[in-house]
């Protein structure tokens, strides 16, 4: 179980995004997430995967909180693939730099072999995005932070990428927490839906 | 406004016309340098019946007091500056890359090295080298440690602000998320990222390692005389100079400036070309 407990944050000369944040994710559970723009949803999901230090509160992993050794359990897929790619690399590297990675997830999510000689600016956003997505299923990983992932694919290829998500965080036992503006598309693929903006105890 | 077909025709014409500089300029500094290592003792030997020609088709830049052939010395006196600038360029170079390094390490480290960069950086270079290469007892051994330890700050300096940028990288710290330690983010992300900076660093230090090396030559603190260096065929050549052997100090002196503006043009060059990649 991941859990996130009394998450209070924010920024430097700003209001409080959110204060005394509380909610679980089980293993293998699809929790969708939708919130206003600018809520603070995508400082959240980089509160749980810690790249982000709370100002209040903790992230307990499986009963487990602290430093971890190795790839950390709690995976982001962030919002905006071109950022989280070495612009120098090509694919082949960003999909090695994942060590162990499961050859049968790149087939799953459609990721073509022609892709791998080339680098991130000779892709298109959604061609890039299915390797950070990927990416985020390492053999460590536990629990995957998913923050608005789908928002550059079309209607069809959003669909086919979710339902390889879905798939996948099943197969794997994973939990998930779907980030969005979409509430369709959350109805549609989650096993429960949190308003963000009804959790933060600001306003 | 200009359609997109456009700028980007312009853009590879411009890149087009950088490389054909930098391509026109390895062609000179290949004559200039490396034939120095074609020249042997004999053709820089004293030959006493062809002493103080002044230029001329045979001897392109005249002989000097000893017969010596001008033009052959000069070659090979830049040829060594250029020895002397490449050793001390590299180490340089490996010295800005290790402090560079060091500083992305803790915020403690980073404040040290820039009290060093700014130390290093308030200390007149002409009189630091003179300096290191006095208490090191003159010779190539003191000019290479003196220029290498004067000249490590600028390109530290610009190594430490790309590896900063590069730091907050957001792939960066995915890096290590994934679990990868510090050595393998700074081989796999940094190094690669810092290689071009640190390739025009090396290629600018030139210019100044050469101008320094025969400053200080020429002051007599530097290289022996025995050896055919530029600072000392100046410094000799300066006491002929009243007897009306002009060749003697402007030919030396022109190529000496001639290679130091050709590193130069050089690195700028290479500069804008990796910066329009
Ligand atoms: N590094 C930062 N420093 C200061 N303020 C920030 C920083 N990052 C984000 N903010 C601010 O914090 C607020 C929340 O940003 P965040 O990106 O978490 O929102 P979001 O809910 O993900 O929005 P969206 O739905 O548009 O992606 C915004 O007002 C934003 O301007
Ligand atoms: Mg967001």
């Amino acid at each position: 179980m991941l859990e996130i407990k009394n998450i209070s944050f924010k920024y430097e000369r700003s209001d409080w995004l959110f204060k005394h944040l509380n909610f679980t994710i089980e293993q293998g559970e699809i929790v969708g997430m939708y919130g206003k723009s600018g809520s603070g949803k995508t400082t959240l999901a980089k509160i749980i995967t810690n790249y982000v230090s709370p100002i209040e509160g903790d992230v307990i992993i499986d009963g487990e909180k602290g430093e971890f050794q190795g790839i950390y359990p709690v995976q982001l897929i962030w919002q905006h693939p071109e950022k989280v790619v070495n612009p120098k690399w090509k694919l082949i590297e960003v999909i090695e730099e994942v060590e162990g990675l499961d050859k049968e997830i790149i087939n799953i999510l459609g990721i073509k072999k022609e892709w791998f000689n080339r680098r991130p600016s000779e892709l298109s956003g959604g061609e890039l995005q299915r390797f950070c997505i990927a990416r985020a299923f390492s053999p460590n990983t536990r629990y995957i932070v998913a923050d608005e992932i789908t928002s550059m694919f079309d209607a069809i290829t959003q669909a086919q990428i979710w339902h390889a998500m879905m798939k996948l965080v099943k197969q794997r036992n994973i939990g998930l927490l779907a980030i969005s503006h979409h509430i369709h598309l959350l109805e549609k693929i989650s096993d429960r839906i949190i308003d963000f903006n009804n959790i933060c105890n600001v306003r | 406004m200009k359609s997109t077909f456009q700028m980007d025709s312009q853009n590879t014409i411009h890149r087009k016309r950088l490389l054909l500089k930098i391509i026109g300029l390895l062609f000179f500094f290949f004559i200039f340098v490396l034939s120095g290592f074609l020249i042997g003792e004999e053709q820089i030997e004293a030959n006493l019946s062809e002493k103080n020609l002044s230029p001329s088709l045979v001897h392109l830049f005249g002989t000097d007091w000893l017969g010596r052939d001008m033009f052959m010395r000069t070659l090979k006196g830049l040829n060594l500056s250029f020895q002397v600038g490449l050793l001390a360029s590299s180490i340089s170079a490996v010295l800005a890359l290790t402090l560079s390094l060091l500083a992305s390490k803790s915020r403690l480290l980073d404040y040290i090295v820039t009290i060093l960069i700014d130390l290093f950086l308030s200390i007149p270079h002409l009189v630091a080298l003179i300096l290191i290469a006095f208490v090191l007892g003159g010779g190539i051994k003191g000019i290479v440690v003196g220029i290498a330890l004067t000249h490590w700050p600028t390109l530290t300096r610009v190594l430490r602000a790309e590896i900063m940028q590069i730091k907050s990288a957001e792939y960066v710290q995915l890096s290590k998320k994934l679990g990868k330690s510090r050595m393998w983010i700074v081989k796999h992300h940094f190094i690669p990222h810092l290689i071009p900076q640190l390739f025009v660093g090396f290629v600018l230090l030139f210019p100044h390692a050469i101008l320094h090396e025969s400053a200080i030559t020429f002051l007599g603190f530097g290289l022996s005389p025995e050896q055919p260096a530029i600072g000392i065929i100046l410094s000799e050549s300066m006491k002929y100079l009243s007897t009306g052997m002009w060749w003697l100090v402007l030919f030396p002196g022109i190529s000496l400036i001639a290679m130091v503006a050709i590193f130069d043009a050089l690195g700028n060059n290479l500069r804008k070309f990796i910066n329009r990649e």
